[in-house]
């Protein structure tokens, strides 16, 4: 690694202990509850040249109703060194369950967004990404 | 530095309107796992939570992480209820706090 480092001194380094799994990290946010694929749809170009910026749409499809809502949308990822990207906390009084953002992918990976709906039920989608130029390896 | 955002809100919506809220703040997001040109790692300074508060009600709530890219965006809905005023928060590391605010007419 000593060789490399001036080569790629802004490489995101590893971290020393291995980083939580895709699938622990969407195990930990269901917390016993079935997750199921659907209802979720993920909007992301499959093939990115800048992983330091990769524009990201997460839509559920949903009433959005003050009895059935999505409550929270979290996304997670395979392969940067911490598999959380964000979690969103919505209501009712969001009225369209759609968030939009912009993330980093360390490299081409899967990206898994999981919708906790307002009956408790949870819904996944999984989206695969190709990145040319990793994520942070441009200071 | 001065903290510059840009927020995006519709003027006026008509009362029931879904709108759409975009927000963008300048920041780093130093993801806290690289190095400097000497191989120091470079600590960690980001944003950990985004609030929109809108009639003294939280609408839209977000925690982030390392894996947002610098100058975060976000983009989000809300339902047009009444006129007021939209507040922005963002707050994060070495005690980062920014907040705005949007006047909204609802007609």
């Amino acid at each position: 690694m000593a060789a490399g480092l001036g080569l790629v001194a802004s490489v995101w380094l590893r971290p020393a202990v291995a980083r939580e799994s895709l699938a622990a990290a969407v195990a930990r946010f269901a917390a016993g509850t079935p997750v199921r694929e659907g209802k979720v749809a993920i909007d992301v170009a499959p093939l990115v040249e800048n992983g330091n910026t990769v524009p990201i749409t997460v839509h559920i499809d949903s009433p959005m109703s003050a009895d059935a809502y999505v409550q929270k949308i979290a996304i997670f990822n395979e392969l940067n060194p911490l598999a959380d990207v964000a979690t969103f906390h919505l209501g009712p009084r969001a009225g369209r369950a759609s968030v939009s953002l912009r993330i980093r992918l360390a490299d081409s990976q899967k990206i898994v967004a999981v919708a906790q709906l307002s009956d408790g039920s949870l819904w996944s989608r999984t989206a695969e990404v190709m990145v040319t130029l990793a994520g942070c390896v441009e200071s | 530095m001065a903290t510059r955002t840009l927020i995006t809100v519709p003027p006026t919506a008509r009362r029931g309107d879904v709108i759409e809220i975009r927000t963008l703040i300048g920041h780093p997001m130093e993801p806290g796992f690289r190095a400097d040109a000497q191989g120091k790692q470079l600590p960690r300074d980001i944003i950990r939570r985004f609030a929109c508060i809108y009639g003294g009600e939280t609408v839209f709530r977000a925690e982030l992480s390392p894996a947002i890219a610098a100058n975060p965006y976000l983009a989000f809905h809300t339902v047009a209820l009444e006129s007021g005023t939209l507040i922005f928060l963002w707050e994060g590391d070495n005690g980062f706090s920014h907040s705005e605010s949007v006047a909204l007419t609802v007609t």
